[in-house]
């Protein structure tokens, strides 16, 4: 049995080296399943829920994220462009860095029908979603704050 | 019948494609809520009202206990005189804030900042911006080792040359170094966009998981896992956009830019973990 699975390690090893990475250097992988050679022998979709790399389209920018690129002082959307919709547990969300967790879309909000406006409409909801009283940082900085 | 229809929806959109079990914060927020741009714990400040403070005989813990009260006062832009390359210096500021280092600073400096717009006109240490979460870092010399560790937001800009391991780790934003960086930079890099306008040292993406570095100059050799990618006109748009905002440009234009990604086969070793522990036992 342990001889089989030394073979069997062996055998996977080449074939990692037969990997292309091809697909990877475009940045334009898409989350569509299992297609590259490495995807089928580790047996599993390699991917965010959203394509990492893509980058935002400025035209597309809504009143909101100018008045708050404007108000913080920056000539591009900074840290948001690295922000996308996601999806999680059958709904539409962003993800929260400060909490760690994914912040579902509320469902009388209309999704956009293409990733672009999607994606703009994420970093909308997540920067009002941060802002926000109710975010669970302000409770956890009241309650442990050393200054 | 909403919430279906929705959900035909994003499958038609291929939003679920993968299966990954993870955290969900169940909190469901208003949009509609008022328009709130900075935390709310933040201090209420005015750009336009400007101060300035000479530091030569101040500690670091005095120096940024100081920046603060400033900010509680309403100051939005700071200028620090004569910082002395002390070490710690800036961190932490999770405001919108317009601040001036005038001089250099040590390790660890403007380290943890989520906001605020920082302009040093010397050179910086170790682990300049490390944890970055927002805003702009603009250093006008020379930067050290392990510039902008583990980045998760924001634009870190070096004018000069760095030294190695520039963005280890990077989880997000950007860097952005005008001259040559050393080794083993991008090492561990999982998110965001390096820029390197001169040459890069050995090992450049060593384990990268994910992001995208560019490089204007020469690759002295790229690291493991780390592959040359096409360069597309989405990309040299957007070079070409963030350059501009530092005044910056590559001696060969965009388009000559090497651009390296990660080859994508160190992810997902948990699936190899049983054959190997099976080798093992």
């Amino acid at each position: 049995m342990a001889k089989k699975t030394r073979r069997t390690a062996k055998k996977t090893s080449r074939n990692v080296g037969k990997t292309t990475g091809k697909k990877a250097a475009t940045g334009n992988a898409t989350a569509s399943g299992i297609e590259t050679e490495h995807e089928k022998w580790i047996g599993q979709h390699i991917g965010y829920r959203y394509d990492v790399n893509l980058l935002p389209d400025y035209t597309r920018l809504t009143p909101f994220l100018k008045k708050y690129m404007e108000i913080m002082g920056w000539r591009d959307l900074n840290w948001l462009e690295d922000v996308h919709m996601g999806y999680e547990e059958g709904r539409p969300a962003a993800f929260d860095r400060n909490i760690n967790g994914w912040v579902t879309v509320p469902k009388s909000v209309k999704l956009p029908n293409n990733q672009q406006d999607r994606d703009m409409l994420a970093r909308e909801l997540l920067v009002k979603f941060q802002m926000s009283e109710r975010h669970p940082l302000v409770d956890l900085k009241k309650a442990y704050r050393k200054f | 019948m909403a919430e279906l229809k929705q959900e035909q929806q994003s499958h038609r959109m291929g939003m679920h494609t993968e299966q990954l079990a993870g955290r969900t914060q169940q909190i469901f927020f208003s949009p509609e809520e008022a328009e709130n741009f900075t935390y709310s714990y933040a201090y209420a400040v005015d750009t336009n009202k400007h101060t300035e403070f000479d530091v030569a005989a101040l500690d670091s813990k005095a120096i940024n206990i100081k920046i603060r009260e400033l900010m509680s006062q309403g100051y939005g832009s700071i200028a620090v005189q004569n910082p002395g390359a002390k070490h710690s210096l800036g961190v932490g500021i999770l405001n919108r804030l317009q601040l001036h280092f005038e001089g250099s600073l040590g390790y660890f400096g403007v380290g943890l900042i989520d906001g605020p717009n920082v302009i040093i006109s010397g050179r910086v240490g170790w682990s300049c911006a490390e944890n970055m979460m927002a805003g702009t870092v603009v250093i006008e010399k020379n930067a050290g080792s392990t510039f902008g560790a583990a980045i998760r937001g924001g634009d870190l800009v070096c004018k000069g040359d760095v030294g190695s391991r520039t963005g280890i780790d990077m989880k997000g934003g950007t860097i952005i170094v005008g001259g040559r960086t050393g080794a083993f930079s991008g090492f561990m890099m999982q998110r965001g966009r390096m820029i390197i306008l001169g040459d890069a040292g050995k090992s450049l993406g060593d384990s990268m998981y994910d992001g995208t570095i560019y490089v204007g100059g020469k690759i002295a050799d790229l690291g493991v896992d780390a592959v040359e990618g096409e360069i597309t006109d989405l990309d040299i748009q957007w070079l070409d956009r963030k350059l501009s905002l530092y005044g910056l440009q590559t001696p060969n234009g965009t388009k000559n830019m090497t651009k390296i990604v990660a080859g994508k086969k160190l992810w997902n070793y948990d699936n190899l973990e049983p054959t190997e522990k099976k080798l093992v036992l």
